[in-house]
């Protein structure tokens, strides 16, 4: 038994009663005015308010990025469904006087479509890559976590370090430049340069000031470094973006950029009035040991049970 | 080349031996059918003997170590019980008669099959019939996942108030998309591959019948390992399984490193056995560039579940070392690393995910051309496509760890890797374009969900560009906009194409015709409501709304709840979808023609029900399957004509008369 295509072969192809119109150029027509419409519509209306917004450095610049991907991405996008749609429409079976498709060897394959099509996605593909490793070098890493031993640093002759110490479920933060004091609240100057060095003492956690366009995971004993610039003073989101365990979903946050002077002004009172608990803490380290018995430089000082339900981490037991 | 041309130079050809393939059961011994034989009961009771007998073993071992008497849970005895129960479950079923008969030297007696619906229960070497296993299988895993999914939703419905306690939920979303994951991994090479590829290249059988039916079992033994998780409280990493998260978890981790590990046995024998098979089992004349395009897409799927999955079951194994025999593999403060497990998983993670997406550009190309009645454009692009695919998907792992804190150096380079995979991967479009161009489109259920797929997934590609660049990873990495992404390529490119294959193979996988008008109202239901629940997903990650959180800012609430309100109704979906299925197949079953979508596919030439050895003769291939509309078209094949084994109980011609040899000792029925 031999298997025939399923098509009469003795059919006539029907001469088609009139011009077939020109489908590719009809496409290109309404692919044109729709992605020159709609990129347009989005650089202008929606561009300005991609997230994250531009109050740092990192945080315009990884919003121009997004804009520009965006951009490349609507007509590629607009470009495909075009296409679909409109064979769809004018191509389905069930429309009256649809022309019967003609096989053969010159509808499985196109040396140039096929060469066309490869170029095009490696062209724009390549041109992505070097975009966004031109943007990742020259924004000192755009805000992402570079591990201990950053490649990408900022220019800037004055770097505030930040230490963002992350721990289930909340994190803590570290002037090392004022003593070592720890705050709850992330307070940081406008118009610095600020490296951010996260750490954790347990799972890993991600440091992620959305608003500041950081995002850094908190690994134990990895100190991850991340700059940014900030440009604009207002109240930054904190959020842990990594799975944490029992309550990653409360693990948040808020901070502010405020004026230098103000920032000044806030960090010497604040190093001031928590010197006597700055003197509990484990000395300043870019990382912490988190070792019950205190051995290894010890985060839990010598003199502390850490499983003891009346002393906790930076407090000396109450005198009873 | 003329038919006699080609039947002449193929005439040196050894057809394969059409005996059966030997099950197990012991030679000497009277075959046991009926409730007295091997099936699914059996591996019920060897499961929970085995859970038992483990659990008391585990208790044994680990009950002298302070750690365990101290900590009041025992991850050694879990441990043991899980991995005894599978295997019980696995001497239950009858997955190791064999090996046992080899090992003390009996003769191992041919399968024995009764053509009762009963056969689905049992371990069987017919690949038919693994295949539907399958698909009750991974239907069973979709909707379990699908239910924890609404579970999850109706959680965030509300920033604050909550229905779940904060252990509760995470321990849903950890299961969610364990459950999801581990199904998605064998949802097409399971049910469609299994149940296709021997019929698409002419075989009679899979290369190794037994290993085909153990990657099912255990299959289904995975399935009920990572559900145990949800008695032992759960465990909180979700299905990335982080460490230290994962070393300081509970035992319902060992549910979750036990699971992967035994599903990725079942993976690895599932690849192996359909990449040997579509290698060596090719009828005669089925060259590399005549073989079904679905098929290609399995053969690169198949080789990387064979070489990605070994190192997660490595990795999980560290992992159960770490919880019972208290190594380090993962704990930084005793030298071990937590980015060890990040590397290891995600070196397995990234291929598994085009584990997850070649099946489905399989699917699609299979089914366009059938639906445009146009040959495949540019099928050797596709094919090449799908390899290179496979290829570079080895290389774009450290793209989840862009803001971990390791090398900062490498991450150009892994961007580069992760963009360039969109140019074979965007292969499948130029396929779909050109072969919808100037086509006779028949818009069938099948063809809705192939062109859905195509919508869905330029949604699901292009924001993985965006993934992909590092300055923009900043802003949504870890966030809904990552989830929005991958339910895009996953569900909205597998999952519509699984569903597509499903509505147009089932009629010939089991003889009964599916319902137009039901499957219409799922594909619409289904289309429009994944859209409006994961779409809005991509603006509450950009607005900040971190993965796998059970409170959220309160302006996010209005996304939330329409992406909610959507899924529930995305859920409703599939209620069409089972009543389609229970009522075309069980309640009022319409016999399905041979061939109803007037198929060119190899598949589709045989008889329905397929007969036991699908093919009375191996078919001699004459040319690929995707010449419609041509003029003077070449034959797909020559399924050969009169006789060419004509004796012998296990003789094609007696196998028509009589699907099943019968067993020594045993009356047949007709």
């Amino acid at each position: 038994m031999t298997i025939d295509t399923g098509q009469p072969t003795s059919q006539e192809v029907t001469e088609p009663a009139q011009e077939e119109p020109r489908h590719i150029w009809r496409m290109v027509a309404i692919w044109a005015v729709l992605a020159v419409v709609l990129d347009l519509l989005f650089y202008f209306l929606v561009g300005p308010h991609v997230p994250p917004g531009d109050m740092t450095s990192a945080a315009s610049e990884n919003q121009d990025d997004f804009t520009i991907l965006f951009l490349i991405a609507l007509p590629v996008m607009i470009g495909v469904w075009v296409y679909m749609a409109y064979s769809i429409v004018i191509w389905r079976a069930s429309r009256k006087g649809a022309p019967e498709p003609v096989g053969g060897p010159q509808a499985r394959s196109n040396l140039g479509v096929q060469v066309g099509w490869i170029v095009t996605t490696t062209v724009i593909v390549l041109g992505l890559f070097v975009f966004g490793t031109v943007e990742l070098v020259v924004n000192a890493g755009s805000g992402g976590g570079e591990g201990p031993n950053p490649i990408w640093t900022p220019t800037s002759a004055s770097v505030l370090p930040v230490q963002v110490i992350a721990q289930q479920w909340k994190f803590t933060y570290r002037y090392p430049t004022f003593g070592g004091f720890e705050s709850q609240q992330l307070v940081i100057p406008n118009g610095t340069t600020i490296a951010f060095h996260v750490t954790s003492l347990d799972v890993t956690h991600d440091f992620w000031a959305y608003q500041l366009s950081i995002k850094a995971d908190a690994n134990p004993q990895i100190d991850n470094v991340a700059y940014t610039t900030t440009r604009q003073a207002g109240s930054v989101t904190v959020r842990c973006d990594e799975l944490c365990g029992l309550w990653h979903g409360a693990m948040f946050n808020y901070g502010s950029v405020v004026s230098k002077t103000a920032f000044n002004i806030w960090a010497k009172a604040t190093e001031r009035a928590t010197a006597a608990n700055t003197k509990l803490l484990p000395p300043f380290a870019w990382t912490y040991v988190p070792d019950a018995n205190g051995a290894d430089g010890g985060y839990y000082p010598d003199n502390v049970d850490p499983y003891s339900n009346s002393e906790v981490y930076g407090a000396t037991p109450a005198k009873s | 080349m003329t038919l006699a041309a080609e039947r002449e130079a193929e005439s040196e050809v050894v057809y394969p031996d059409p005996t059966p393939p030997v099950l197990g059961g012991f030679q000497g011994l009277p075959a046991r059918p009926g409730w007295f034989s091997q099936h699914l009961g059996t591996a019920v009771i060897g499961a929970v003997l085995g859970y038992l007998l483990g659990h008391w073993l585990g208790n044994v071992v680990g009950s002298g170590y302070t750690n365990v008497s101290n900590s009041g849970s025992n991850s050694i005895a879990v441990t043991g019980g899980l991995l005894v129960a599978v295997a019980g479950w696995l001497l239950g079923i009858g997955a190791v008669n064999y090996p046992l008969a080899k090992l003390v030297g009996m003769e191992p007696r041919p399968e024995y099959e009764s053509t009762s619906w009963t056969r689905y229960l049992r371990y069987t070497a017919d690949h038919k019939v693994v295949g539907l296993q399958y698909v009750i299988g991974v239907l069973g895993f979709f909707f379990t996942g699908g239910l924890l999914a609404m579970a999850i939703r109706t959680e965030l419905l509300s920033p604050t108030s909550h229905v779940f306690g904060p252990g509760t939920y995470i321990a849903i979303v950890s299961e969610h998309g364990t459950v999801m994951m581990m199904m998605a991994t064998s949802v097409v090479v399971g049910p469609l591959g299994n149940w296709l590829v021997p019929l698409m290249i002419g075989a009679r059988r899979t290369a190794f019948p037994r290993v085909e039916a153990f990657s099912f079992w255990i299959f289904t033994a995975g399935y009920f390992v990572i559900l145990s998780a949800l008695f032992y409280g759960g465990f909180p990493t979700g299905w990335t399984g982080y460490a230290p998260l994962q070393t300081q978890a509970g035992v319902g981790m060992m549910s979750y490193l036990v699971g992967f590990a035994v599903i990725g046995l079942g993976m690895m024998a599932a690849g192996f056995n359909l990449a040997v098979t579509i290698i060596n089992y090719r009828a005669p004349g089925m060259t590399w560039s005549r073989i079904p395009i679905f098929v290609w897409s399995i053969l690169a799927t198949c080789a990387l579940l064979t070489l990605a999955t070994p190192t997660l079951v490595a990795a999980g194994l560290f992992g159960i070392l770490d919880h019972t025999a208290q190594t380090a593999f993962y704990v930084t403060e005793h030298g071990g690393s937590s980015f060890l497990w990040q590397n290891l998983f995600w070196f397995f993670g990234h291929p598994e995910v085009y584990i997850m997406a070649l099946p489905g550009f399989g699917i699609v190309a299979e089914l366009l051309p059938v639906f445009c009645r146009k040959p495949l454009f540019a099928y050797k692009v596709a094919a090449a496509g799908m390899v290179g695919v496979a290829l570079l998907s080895f290389f774009v792992w450290q793209h989840h760890l862009f803001q971990s804190g390791i090398n900062p150096d490498m991450r150009p380079l892994f961007m580069l890797t992760t963009e360039l995979i969109s140019i074979p991967t965007g292969f499948i479009y130029l396929v779909g374009l050109g072969t919808l161009y100037k086509a006779k489109i028949r818009l069938e259920v099948p063809m809705l969900f192939c062109l859905a797929v195509f919508f869905n997934f330029l949604i699901g590609g292009v924001t993985g560009v965006f993934l992909s660049d590092v300055p923009v990873n900043v802003t949504v990495h870890g966030s809904f906009f990552v989830l929005a992404h991958f339910h895009y390529t996953i569900m909205g490119g597998l999952i519509f194409a699984f569903f597509g294959g499903l509505y147009y193979w089932l009629p010939k996988m089991t003889g009964k015709t599916m319902n137009k008008q039901l499957g219409k109202a799922h594909f619409w239901t289904m289309f429009i409501f994944f859209n409006m629940t994961f779409f809005p997903m991509f603006l509450i990650g950009l607005l900040g709304q971190p993965r796998r959180v059970f409170e959220y800012a309160q302006n996010l609430q209005a996304l939330n709840d329409f992406a909610s309100v959507s899924a529930f109704l995305l859920g409703a979906s599939f209620l069409i979808f089972i009543a389609n299925f229970v009522w075309s197949i069980f309640i009022k079953p319409t016999p399905a023609p041979a061939n109803p979508w007037n198929s060119l596919g190899l598949e589709w030439q045989t008889p329905t029900p397929v007969p036991y050895y699908n093919f009375e003769r191996i078919p001699v291939v004459l040319s690929d399957p995707y010449h419609y509309s041509e003029e003077n078209a070449p034959a797909v094949a020559d399924l050969g004509e009169g006789e060419l084994v004509t004796t012998g109980a296990s003789s094609p011609a007696s196998v028509a008369e009589n699907p099943r040899p019968p067993a020594p000792g045993v009356e047949t029925t007709r």
